[in-house]
């Protein structure tokens, strides 16, 4: 599936894929919500909010570098 | 009830995960790539609704929280961040990912420590987890500039960085096989000292390998936890994130090794090379850099059939793509024609050029592959480098050169090199640059955006 990308897609191919692994958000919810020392509960609240950026990072980073490519295909648009 | 919505939870994970796998299908195309980040998108709100819901929870106002701080931070920052710094913020938001994923086998092993089956895997998940996040941020940090960016070298490197590993995986066994979380504390900060001394040796230009390599290890990591939390009391989670950590595993590894290819390097080379920390020895360079001024650069290329312009990691620096599109078309309306010649690795990032002239509005047709530009050089009258080095030095073709078999754009083949650049230093890999040494090499020295603008302007007059 990957193995025949164009170089030039590696890069926001590469950021998808890091935001597709943000899925760990979900494991994050669950560990935090089986909870139930504090120490538990700390270290659950910190997989939750690394998640959570990883999941909004992740995307917005991928939006970014794609949406370039999508401008540059209205020739003569200035930006 | 609470069975029945254990079936809708399992029903959206399976749909969710489906739709990561168009999406990521989706993206591996030109046409359909930003189609396949929104089904990605969208299949990740609803994975994470539900996991809201889902039976069996508590916690949740700390979630809540949780939520909101990670994702408005992660959003606030991808969104202001400068274009230049994608690299590095692909960096972080991997290393947060792997973090995650480490949490959550913390609090996986503080709490079914006596389960060895969910402990082993949940012990692999943090191994791995620990090593991505702490390599990510070392990566972040050298991307970023707030990190010495060339390889790290010290004597004993290796068997320094084994014993580290060992010694940490030993007492996270340990600590499962004797049921005493108390040694999973030192466990976690030998292998995050693991991941950081992985990274230091790794010089600046391997960056984009070695950031594909820990995105892949995230997403094993994310693969290892699901499959210790699918025992747990919300198994379906853990299906999910079983078959989306494997899916970036697999993709993540296939993306890695693409990556190294296009450098000629294997990968084991990459990591363990540290490469560019070795000064070469009696490096064959005569001769001496010779300066030009910016109206004889304009007059050159005023004058020129054919101009190739090659990018690097000083363009994107200088955020000068903008005024090099201004450039191209001075020229163009002067009869000259403009071809860019772009380097795989040229950057930080594969792609990163193509996505800065993209951005400054600049035509596909014009931006070529190293294999498709390459027979052109010969017949180019300039050809203008700004801000490349190491991919565009011809030591890359001597036999012993540390860069010895990388392929490089072969600018020295045209009749007229002009190379733009901020000062005399070395490139990213620190190796001295034949090319600047040539007779038909000229340094224009400046930063990129200023030299370009002053070029244009120089060209209008002309």
């Amino acid at each position: 599936m990957i193995s025949r990308v164009p170089v030039l897609l590696h890069t926001p191919l590469m950021s998808g894929s890091n935001f597709i692994h943000g899925i760990v958000l979900v494991g994050g919810i669950v560990a935090l919500g089986i909870a139930t020392t504090p120490l538990e509960q700390g270290i659950g609240l910190a997989a939750v909010i690394m998640g959570a950026m990883n999941v909004t990072g992740g995307y917005m980073v991928t939006v970014r570098i794609l949406a370039m490519f999508d401008r540059s295909k209205r020739k003569g648009t200035p930006r | 009830m609470t069975a029945y919505l254990g079936d809708v939870v399992n029903a959206v994970y399976v749909v969710a995960v489906i739709a990561f796998i168009l999406g990521l299908k989706a993206m591996s195309s030109p046409e359909t790539a930003r189609r396949g980040i929104v089904y990605a998108g969208a299949a990740m709100l609803v994975a994470v609704a539900v996991t809201f819901v889902s039976p069996g929870l508590s916690n949740f106002a700390l979630i809540a929280l949780g939520v909101i701080i990670g994702g408005g931070v992660g959003w606030y920052w991808a969104r202001v961040v400068q274009m230049t710094a994608m690299p590095q913020m692909v960096a972080v938001f991997n290393g947060m990912g792997g973090g995650s994923a480490a949490a959550i086998a913390a609090v996986e092993l503080l709490s079914t420590l006596s389960n060895p089956t969910t402990s082993s895997l949940s012990l692999a998940g943090a191994i791995i987890g620990s090593i991505s996040i702490a390599g990510s941020v070392v990566a972040f940090l050298k991307l970023q500039g707030w990190m010495r960016q060339k390889a790290i070298a010290y004597p004993g490197r290796q068997p320094i960085s084994v014993t580290v590993l060992a010694v940490g995986v030993a007492l996270g066994v340990y600590a499962v096989a004797g049921l005493n979380a108390i040694w999973l504390l030192p466990f976690f900060v030998l292998l995050l000292l693991y991941g950081v001394l992985l990274t230091l040796p790794i010089g600046g230009a391997d960056m984009p390998v070695v950031i594909s390599l820990f995105n892949a290890l995230t997403g094993i990591a994310v693969a290892l936890d699901g499959f210790a939390l699918v025992n747990g009391p919300l198994g379906d989670a853990g299906y999910a994130m079983v078959i989306a950590g494997t899916l970036v595993g697999a993709a993540g590894s296939l993306l890695t090794i693409l990556m190294s290819r296009a450098m000629n390097r294997s990968i084991r080379n990459v990591i363990f090379g540290a490469f560019g920390a070795t000064e070469e020895v009696g490096g064959a360079v005569q001769g001496s850099m010779k300066p030009i001024d910016v109206d004889d650069a304009a007059v050159l290329m005023a004058y020129a059939n054919e101009v190739i312009i090659a990018p690097g990691y000083g363009m994107a620096v200088a955020q000068a793509q903008q005024k090099v599109k201004e450039l191209s078309d001075v020229l163009e309306a002067k009869g000259v024609a403009v071809k860019f010649a772009i380097h795989p690795v040229a950057g930080r990032m594969p792609g990163h050029m193509n996505v800065l002239l993209a951005e400054a509005g600049i035509d596909y047709s014009k931006l070529f592959d190293r294999d498709e530009i390459d027979p052109e050089f010969a017949n180019a009258d300039v050809v203008l480098v700004i801000g490349a080095n190491d991919v565009v030095n011809p030591a890359a073709r001597r036999q012993g050169s540390p860069l010895f078999g990388m392929p490089i754009l072969d600018v020295d083949r045209a009749k007229n090199v002009i190379v733009i650049k901020r000062g005399q230093g070395k490139g990213f890999a620190g190796i001295e640059n034949d090319l600047f040494y040539k007779d038909n090499c000229r340094m224009l020295y400046g930063d990129a955006q200023q030299v370009v603008g002053k070029l244009v302007t120089a060209l209008k007059k002309s």
